[in-house]
């Protein structure tokens, strides 16, 4: 197995009064192994993504080696850039944990260990893939992990028809390479139009080189919204956790109410609800006063411990409601702008692409006209 | 030179002296204002059917330089014009086909008329190309468009099609009026000026006309074939060779770039499916949808361009060279009968007799054959060069208007993109 560390030139950031290093050395693992600790701890936040581990959506030109230097190199870019999203998202970015993944280069993992996420994040994982429903489904919450769903599914169905045009592309630009050797051997056999198709043959070549820079900033685009697909699914995440929140509320509500309607028969001896043991002691014969006395003190009991739970699990659901959406309009902002700004950088890539074009071409038509 | 028949006086005449450049076509301006539907969306239109760029300075001190290909500019004036247009649809009992109006202005004594309007099919100018190969086999005789088309694979009837053949069948018939010998054959008269064309007419012509030069093929052996028409040998076959792998490097193009639209036409639309669930950036990315959509269109036009414009030419060269390595051959065999002839005189007992005529005409019909045969040749290369350049620049030019359709859309979208950003003011 490779080991592959990511270098971290870190500026000496003036929190704490540890001596901070210039630079540290992380692994891949250790960037998961982060934000995995954030995903439990702040689990009302959109948590920024991690670029890919291995390479999809590839065009057959460019490696799906993960050893390949430049897919390597992107993803050095991808991993500093989840460091920044971290350190400008309002709560991650005080987080002591974040700070010493960023300063502390020895017993960081420890450390995270220490703080007993693990522990939350099996029974959350455990909660999360345990299909339940939700007896009233926020809206806006709903609206939101539908948003998350579609936004994931067109930007993957975006970056797979790319890929596909860009090894298209490639081949429309290298064929014309051919011209450049045809037009050489050509001007070998001619006399006076020999230079001119020398010369518009060296352009032809040209044009067909350029096809690899092009490509090359186009990958940048990608990555742009790979970053975005990635997002949708902690978009998702922090609306499942809310569902499990509302749910978790829900299931103690009915408990309480259930135990409540209980009580209430034991109290007036009418049976609402049917219930095994009320069955058998109706057959087997009626319960002593002092039994059924001892029951109702466990009831009453329950039922104020139900009642303290709720209002837990109520205040709980509020607080994420609120922590949640505040985050969620954060993200919508910054998705807008972001996406907005992708948008803009790859339309100034078609236009630098075409004044390439445009300018070889006239080159070429300069030296055909010569001949 | 000993007496030629009376049929062909300008063989004489033409050997020696430098080929007839393209002048530029007096009438084409004319021409291309009567016939929207022709090739002329410039001003100008070169001989074989090509506009030329006019619209920048240096365009037309490249128009100059062809002109003045050859130095006598002012020597010959022009006295024939002929354009080919109006394809139309003829549908009979037994078959339909296409027929072209052939117009025809001229101040030629050979001419009955000074204008003439006929119409024609393909047949009939097949019919001519024949008779001018077999009446006049000293010469280059410039190529028909293909004949035969794969029914089901190309559609005969459709406006691409009928437009490019009407494009080559008139470069052909300027060809054959541009040349000095060829533009006064009597099939060619005939099939410029009879309302009727009446193929049993040319039998009668023939026998009239080609007598002197009709040759027999007859087995001659040639020993070597004179340097300079060796190297004409050699260069036509490297010539096709190269032209056959052009061909095969534009095909390849092409099928490239519609693979490349295939796939642009359904990355356009996720942009616009993407749109309808955003609000911010709906009308970015319905931007970007029409963009790439604008883009898709000015690659098809690209596309069908080359398909139409450029492979038929390169073809047509290939024909070109086919006929022109025939008249070699044929050239061939004149030298290699003279040759034997001779040899068989040479050797005779009796050294006093006189050469018989025989052999005399055999040595008369050589010197005009390669006489003939030079001046065709540097004709052809001209224009060869010519038609060579106006082809790749096309092509250039073609590719310019791609990239610029293609800039002028994404450059249209950037105000679309930063519109919301300017509104904000610095809200990110």
């Amino acid at each position: 197995i490779q080991q592959d560390y990511t270098a971290l030139p870190v500026d000496a950031a003036s929190e704490g009064t540890n001596p901070v290093p210039d630079s540290l050395w992380r692994r891949y693992s250790e960037f998961e192994l982060l934000r995995n600790y954030l995903l439990v701890t702040y689990p009302f936040s959109v948590v920024p993504p991690l670029p890919e581990k291995r390479a999809e959506f590839v065009w057959h030109k460019l490696s799906a080696d993960n050893m390949d230097p430049d897919f390597v190199e992107r993803r050095r870019v991808g991993l500093e850039n989840f460091l920044l999203r971290v350190a400008s998202h309002p709560d991650l970015s005080s987080d002591k944990i974040f700070y010493s993944f960023l300063t502390e280069e020895n017993g960081w993992k420890e450390t995270v260990f220490e703080t007993g996420f693990q522990a939350k994040a099996d029974s959350r994982l455990k909660a999360l893939n345990a299909t339940f429903r939700v007896k009233n489904p926020d809206k806006r919450f709903a609206e939101m992990k539908h948003y998350g769903d579609e936004l994931q599914s067109v930007i993957s169905q975006l970056l797979r028809v790319r890929a596909r045009a860009a090894d298209r592309l490639y081949g429309v630009y290298k064929v014309h390479g051919n011209y450049g050797r045809v037009f050489s051997e050509w001007s070998a056999i001619e006399k006076e139009m020999g230079d001119g198709l020398q010369s518009a043959g060296h352009h032809m070549d040209a044009y067909a080189a350029s096809v690899d820079d092009i490509l090359e900033e186009e990958e940048h685009y990608a990555d742009q919204l790979k970053e975005y697909l990635f997002y949708a699914d902690a978009l998702r995440a922090v609306c499942r956790k809310h569902e499990l929140t509302q749910y978790e509320l829900e299931m103690a509500a009915q408990d309480l109410t259930s135990k409540k309607q209980q009580r209430e028969e034991l109290a007036t001896g009418t049976i609402r609800t049917f219930s095994l043991k009320g069955m058998t002691s109706k057959l087997f014969g009626q319960e002593t006063p002092e039994q059924r006395e001892a029951k109702v003190k466990m009831l009453e009991t329950q039922i104020e411990e139900g009642e303290e739970l709720v209002k837990e699990r109520n205040t709980e659901c509020e607080e994420f409601v609120k922590s949640a959406w505040v985050d969620i309009e954060r993200f919508k902002e910054q998705k807008d702008h972001d996406l907005r700004e992708a948008l803009i950088s790859y339309a100034i890539m078609q236009i630098s692409m075409c004044k390439k074009g445009i300018q070889v071409w006239n080159n070429a038509k300069e030296c055909f006209s010569k001949m | 030179m000993s007496a030629m028949s009376a049929g062909a006086p300008r063989s004489l005449a033409s050997s020696g002296q430098k080929s007839i450049q393209d002048i530029l076509h007096p009438l084409s301006a004319e021409e291309s204002a009567l016939n929207p539907g022709s090739a002329a969306e410039k001003d100008l239109i070169l001989p074989n059917g090509t506009p030329v760029d006019t619209s920048s300075p240096a365009s037309s001190s490249s128009l100059l330089n062809r002109l003045q290909l050859d130095d006598d500019l002012d020597g010959e004036t022009r006295d024939l014009f002929v354009t080919v247009d109006d394809p139309k649809k003829h549908v009979s009992t037994m078959e339909t086909y296409i027929t072209y109006r052939v117009c025809t202005k001229t101040t030629r004594t050979e001419f009955d008329l000074p204008e003439y309007t006929v119409r024609r099919r393909y047949q009939d100018f097949d019919w001519l190309r024949n008779k001018l190969e077999e009446s006049q086999p000293t010469h280059l005789i410039p190529p028909l468009p293909e004949k035969f088309v794969m029914k089901g694979v190309v559609d005969r009837f459709s406006e691409e099609f009928v437009e490019t053949r009407r494009k080559a069948l008139d470069k052909f018939l300027k060809r054959v009026a541009d040349h000095p010998v060829l533009s006064f054959n009597e099939h060619f008269n005939a099939f410029l000026s009879a309302k009727d064309l009446n193929k049993r007419q040319g039998l009668a012509l023939l026998t009239k006309m080609g007598e002197s030069v009709k040759y027999v093929t007859g087995g001659y052996k040639l020993r070597a074939r004179p340097v300079e028409f060796a190297a004409m040998g050699d260069y036509l076959d490297l010539f096709t060779q190269k032209l056959g792998t052009i061909d095969r490097i534009a095909q390849r193009i092409i099928k490239e770039q519609s693979e490349f639209l295939m796939e642009l036409r359904e990355y356009g639309p996720v942009y616009s499916s993407w749109s309808s669930f955003e609000e911010d950036l709906h009308d970015p990315l319905e931007g970007v949808s029409g963009c790439v959509s604008n883009c898709s269109s000015a690659l098809e036009e690209l596309t069908e361009d080359m398909s139409e414009d450029f492979l038929p030419v390169l073809r047509e060269y290939v024909l070109y060279i086919e006929s022109m390595k025939n008249v070699l051959k044929k050239r061939d065999q004149v030298q290699a009968e003279y040759e034997t002839k001779l040899e068989a005189v040479v050797f005779r007992e009796d050294k006093k007799t006189p050469v018989p005529t025989d052999v005399e005409k055999c040595q008369d019909r050589v010197e005009c054959f390669n006489a003939d045969l030079k001046a065709d040749w540097d004709r052809w290369e001209n224009n060869k060069r010519q038609d060579f350049r106006q082809l790749l620049t096309g092509m250039a030019d073609k590719n310019i208007q791609y990239y610029e359709k293609c800039l002028a859309a994404w450059e249209s979208l950037i105000p679309v993109l930063q519109d919301k950003q300017e509104a904000e003011g610095e809200t990110s």
